[in-house]
């Protein structure tokens, strides 16, 4: 299991209502379905997983998330999840404030860009090749790059108030240096104000 | 695998079904046929509906007609999405439809003569109230899915709205919660088509021995167009013109057939008119108009769906522009407002409305998905 998926676990209560925006094969949701009987629905644009959510017998709805979530009412979900989805989507602002907006709360994780190795790879003239950055630059998936310090500026512009983060390097927690020394981003958020 | 041969069944109902429009109809038969077992807890049972111009024969092969294969024989049969292995399938025709079931041009008890005009407006709720007697004749008290498309779609959509405890899944494919204007336009068309035929008669040329053929093909003509995408059209028939082989492909500065597309399309319509009954492609035009289950409640689709308890798989194509994607997704929202287990598959497939009776694998394999997972709650 991916290593962000345990820390958004420990942040979702028991029974709740959770949307996964960006769900992939469904494997977070079928664990928080199972682990904390959460009522769980997912977001998918890709026939193929959205094939295996319903293999998994989720509820899965397929739609693009360039053009937000206008299925979703404000607030009609406890959490509303988006790990390692951000910097796949080009409106990043727009899907920010849209899970803010669904949610009472919100759950954002990312691969960071300024972990030290893809810093150094980045000096020594090619694109990080890296565990949390597991493509090549012509053929990554990845419309943004972005790195923790990234994200902390942005958030408070479109309107998210950071409750939480945690930041982890091969499934370790990491204190000190994050940004440095952590390869993935974990936030919980809600909408400011 | 295919089902085979099949045979249908009538069922009589002797009492009356009171109608929407107040009007009420006694004695009246519905054709049904029925693939795969029910089991001893009568919880595998599937009922499909159908679209305007299908019947109860879903799957297999007519055994009075060896041509006559269902028209969702794709989708149900052993091993299919729908497996009749697991599940057991009703196909009914509906009430007004003109393929055994009581309709406009079967005989009216009370007064010797085929109820033509006569026969009173029905509406998709008036289908699902008759269904839900055939489901009380098969001692079904729920469904483990009741399942559609298009118009059929629509009535998988009122059973759970309606008899909220007797269908534990809906599945709407290419549907929508009610026509556009455009959409009752284009029924409108076809309707003004036959009403201004000379052969219609009122709606009682059965006594004159006629038919309104010419009415019908262009119904079938103006209908077919909308069940196709533009794509797909061009793809099928470009601007190709209508010769023999190696004959010149200069025009005939004519109004006979010229091009493939109007070949195509006279022909549906011939082969319309020789099968389908004028009445029926009224009264079936005009369900479809008159569905809106949300004008009750104040145009709140939501609201309307406020009691219903069925877990839904939603599907549409991307080039249906009949019911759009728009359309389907507004069900999804009614559903996910009232928290309902609801997924959605958006099928980027080429062939406009249609899609929905044709093989495609994205499709096919969500609603095998879907089904598979009603099956894990239910013994075959």
């Amino acid at each position: 299991m991916r290593s962000d998926f345990a820390a958004i676990a420990k942040w979702i209560k028991p029974g709740a209502q959770v949307l996964d925006v960006g769900c992939g094969d469904g494997t977070l949701l079928n664990y928080l379905k199972e682990s904390k009987a959460a009522h769980v629905y997912g977001v998918e644009l890709a026939d193929d997983k959205v094939l295996a959510c319903a293999q998994k017998g989720l509820n899965i709805v397929q739609q693009n998330l360039e053009g937000g979530l206008a299925l979703f009412e404000d607030n009609s979900f406890d959490t509303v999840i988006l790990s390692q989805t951000l910097q796949t989507i080009h409106q990043t602002a727009r899907i920010l404030s849209e899970i803010a907006r669904v949610g009472n709360e919100c759950i954002v994780s990312f691969p960071n860009f300024g972990h030290w190795s893809h810093r150094a790879s980045v000096a020594l003239g090619r694109m990080p090749v890296s565990k949390s950055l597991p493509y090549q630059w012509y053929d990554t998936p990845n419309v943004r790059v972005l790195t923790i310090a990234d994200f902390e500026a942005l958030a408070p512009a479109v309107g998210l108030q950071l409750l939480d983060r945690v930041v982890l390097h091969d499934g370790q927690a990491v204190q000190f240096l994050p940004n440095l020394r952590g390869s993935l981003a974990i936030y919980r958020a809600r909408r400011a104000g | 695998m295919s089902l085979g041969v099949v045979k249908p069944e009538t069922l009589h109902f002797a009492e009356p079904l009171s109608l929407q429009s107040g009007a009420s109809i006694a004695n009246y038969n519905l054709v049904v046929e029925t693939y795969g077992k029910l089991n001893a807890k009568k919880d595998n049972a599937v009922l499909i509906c159908h679209a305007l111009n299908a019947s109860h024969h879903v799957a297999g092969i007519s055994a009075d007609n060896p041509d006559s294969i269902g028209w969702w024989d794709n989708m149900v049969g052993p091993g299919k999405p729908v497996d009749t292995n697991k599940f057991f399938v009703i196909g009914v025709n509906n009430l007004g439809s003109c393929f055994g079931s009581t309709g406009p041009m079967s005989i009216n008890p009370s007064t010797g003569k085929p109820y033509g005009a006569s026969f009173p407006v029905v509406t998709v709720e008036d289908w699902v109230n008759a269904q839900a007697r055939v489901a009380d004749h098969f001692q079904i008290e729920k469904f483990a899915a009741v399942m559609g498309g298009s118009l059929g779609g629509m009535q998988a959509m009122a059973w759970s709205m309606m008899y909220p405890t007797r269908v534990a899944n809906c599945i709407v494919v290419a549907s929508t919660p009610k026509l556009s204007a455009q959409n009752i336009a284009f029924n409108e068309v076809a309707r003004s088509a036959i009403l201004s035929d000379p052969d219609f008669h009122g709606g009682d040329y059965y006594a004159h021995n006629v038919k309104p053929r010419r009415g019908l093909r262009v119904a079938r003509m103006i209908g077919h167009i909308t069940y196709l995408s533009d794509d797909d059209m061009a793809e099928k028939f470009g601007r190709e013109l209508r010769r023999a082989e190696g004959a010149s492909d200069e025009y005939n500065f004519s109004f006979d057939v010229e091009f493939e597309v109007e070949s195509y399309l006279r022909y549906q319509g011939e082969k319309f008119a020789d099968y389908f009954d004028a009445n029926t492609y009224l009264l079936i035009t005009r369900a479809l108009d008159y569905f809106d289950p949300a004008k009750a409640y104040a145009n709140n689709l939501s609201a309307a769906m406020k009691d219903v308890i069925a877990k839904f798989l939603v599907v549409s194509f991307t080039t249906d522009w009949r019911f759009a994607p728009d359309r389907s997704r507004e069900i999804v929202k009614a559903l996910l407002d009232n928290k309902l287990d609801v997924s959605y598959g958006e099928i980027d497939a080429p062939h406009g409305h249609d899609a929905f009776l044709l093989e495609d694998p994205r499709y096919h394999g969500l609603v095998r998905a879907y089904f598979e997972q009603i099956a894990m709650g239910v013994n075959p």
